[in-house]
């Protein structure tokens, strides 16, 4: 077969809608990472744990409820609000001691509570892998050029752009996200104007980890939910946050965008080392623009 | 000022006499303490003295430890060619990573070099032809005269001896003192007229080399090699033990690698959740103690000099 037959095959396209569908879980989790590095400048390695409790949160409001349509939005709430919840708890309790300590100590603060947060999964949920329906009206999949796509991935494809949207009009269109962005150039400048920063700071964090926990909810249904799934995804969404440029909503997107593309694509064209072209991508991008795509806001 | 070098001549000898009275066991455990005291001096040659964040140190343990367990399994060299090849590989492989990253700074390093670091685990992991893939190579022949327990224990003592003082050598020399000035203001080390990024440069390749080291002495004890070995989440506990043990002090990520393993080896026995007890142990550290244990005790004990010999 010729390059330019697989290239416009009805496989790849339905390769591309798999790796579209897996982009949207990707730049939710990894704006949300995003945000608090630009604003707060913590790495937060813990925010893979937060995605991976929002995954089994969701999948124990599913199926406490029973499953149906209303068991997966009520998951879809309540699971980024768990989450959220235990941010809260994390920022006011430790990290807001701690911002004046180097970058080095916060990173490995975060990966103390990396490790706490995933052996509490391991108490609270064993070592099971756990699965999730989605509801009745996206199960199944549809035909799409002969090929067969599911209809939650077309799901996903619909609900990336509207959180996409909303993160800008937060950020951009919000009192309080101007601040965040005005805190993110110069956090003490924007507390000398009177302003408490404490307290915007604890703002970007819940938001933050609410988006890593909306991603573990949302990727329920499509993957089996299990110990371990927070190992991978946060070394995929720091690659993203740096590929596009610290603290960029953008830029998150573009990487999310190209992470998951290569990654589809890539298994694809060599089944066996489908998994080091993402990372081969965000090598060629670092090396021609060492600080990302877009315009970081450091 | 000779009885400076009395305590680790004494300890020295101490390390010697060990097997001639602990069971088999404890030789393996202690042997792997030296070999992870090894590898976390060596990332601190990097991330202490030279302030660069060298966030995937392990993947030259894991290419050291690949490098000679290939060498020994496949190429039909003598094995003290062998045993060179793996920390050579591991220099080599520092140097091509270091020459992309070192013109970014901080953070910035630290996650170039982290995802340059996760393309060859995926490699690795994934070439089951030729790595053997997620399973690892078991079974590794290791020549006569380092085969047995105690053989095994001898080499790795020596070799981590040497290298430890080699490594000694080199913080103490003008180089060292270089690369700290660096670390503490790279513009002005820049305008006494100290190249930096080469000097950066050196230091990587160094302390990659000594990660590969440390990757072929876990072989000759282990005589099997996985790819777990250099996942990123195994250079973050590296990382640890320097920060345990005290990132400014020589010996410190010494110390506390014996704390992680010796903790980890005879507390998981007791608490079914190892992580969640490290994870403790380390926010109560970083909040009450972020100059580590031996950090702490120079500073409780003399303050005048306030850095370890």
């Amino acid at each position: 077969m010729g390059f330019l037959e697989i290239l416009f095959s009805a496989g790849t396209l339905s390769q591309i809608l798999t790796g579209l569908s897996r982009t949207t879980i990707l730049f939710i989790v990894s704006s949300g990472l995003s945000l608090i590095l630009g604003v707060l400048r913590i790495p937060n390695i813990a925010h893979g744990s937060l995605y991976m409790i929002g995954a089994f949160t969701a999948y124990s409001v599913i199926s406490f409820l029973g499953g149906g349509t209303f068991a997966f939005f009520a998951a879809m709430v309540a699971a980024p609000l768990v989450v959220a919840a235990i941010g809260f708890v994390m920022e006011r309790g430790f990290f807001s001691y701690l911002y004046d300590r180097e970058h080095l100590m916060l990173l490995l603060l975060t990966f103390s509570f990396a490790l706490i947060l995933g052996d509490l999964v391991k108490i609270f949920w064993g070592t099971e892998f756990r699965s999730v329906e989605p509801p009745a009206f996206i199960q199944g999949s549809a035909e799409i050029l002969g090929l067969p796509v599911p209809y939650y991935n077309l799901f996903l494809l619909a609900v990336g752009p509207f959180i996409a949207v909303f993160l800008w009009l937060v950020v951009n269109r919000t009192k309080i996200g101007k601040i965040s962005r005005a805190a993110a150039v110069d956090a003490e400048m924007v507390s000398a104007v009177g302003i408490n920063v404490g307290w915007v700071f604890a703002f970007t964090f819940v938001l933050g980890c609410f988006l890593a926990g909306l991603g573990g909810a949302l990727i329920a249904p499509m993957t089996s939910v299990s110990l371990g799934m927070d190992h991978s995804l946060i070394m995929e969404a720091f690659l993203i946050v740096i590929m596009g440029g610290l603290g960029n909503v953008w830029g998150a997107l573009l990487g999310s965008l190209i992470f998951g593309l290569s990654q589809s694509l890539g298994i694809m064209v060599w089944p066996q080392f489908g998994i080091v072209f993402p990372y081969l991508a965000v090598v060629v991008v670092l090396s021609f623009r060492p600080r990302g795509l877009l315009r970081s806001v450091w | 000022m000779k009885w400076k070098y009395a305590v680790p001549l004494v300890l020295l000898a101490l390390l010697a006499a060990l097997p001639q009275f602990l069971p088999r066991f404890h030789i393996y455990i202690i042997a792997i303490v030296l070999l992870t005291g090894l590898l976390a001096t060596s990332l601190n040659l990097a991330i202490g003295f030279g302030g660069i964040y060298q966030f995937h140190h392990a993947v030259f343990y894991g290419v050291g430890a690949y490098g000679t367990a290939l060498m020994l399994t496949r190429s039909g060299l003598p094995a003290p060619l062998c045993l060179v090849a793996g920390p050579i590989a591991a220099a080599a492989l520092s140097l091509v990573m270091g020459i992309i990253c070192v013109r970014l700074s901080k953070l910035y390093f630290g996650m170039l070099q982290i995802s340059l670091g996760s393309l060859v685990w995926a490699i690795v992991y994934r070439w089951y032809s030729f790595t053997g893939g997620d399973n690892g190579i078991p079974g590794i022949p290791v020549p006569e005269w380092i085969a047995s327990p105690e053989g095994a224990y001898y080499y790795i003592l020596a070799v981590t001896a040497v290298c430890m003082y080699a490594l000694h050598r080199i913080v103490r020399s003008p180089f060292g003192k270089a690369l700290e000035g660096i670390r503490d203001n790279p513009v002005r080390s820049e305008a006494i007229g100290i190249h930096v990024r080469l000097h950066q440069l050196a230091a990587l390749v160094i302390a990659g080399f000594f990660g590969g080291v440390a990757g072929s002495l876990f072989v000759v004890i282990d005589t099997s090699v996985f790819p777990d070995m250099m996942f990123w989440t195994y250079s973050l506990e590296v990382l640890v033990m320097c920060l345990l043990g005290g990132m400014y002090t020589f010996f410190g990520p010494l110390v506390g690698s014996s704390i992680l393993v010796l903790l980890r080896t005879y507390v998981s026995v007791y608490i079914p959740y190892w992580h969640l007890f490290l994870g403790i142990v380390l926010t109560l550290l970083i909040i009450f103690l972020p100059d580590g244990v031996l950090g702490f005790a120079v500073r409780r004990f003399r303050p005048k000099e306030g850095r370890l010999a």
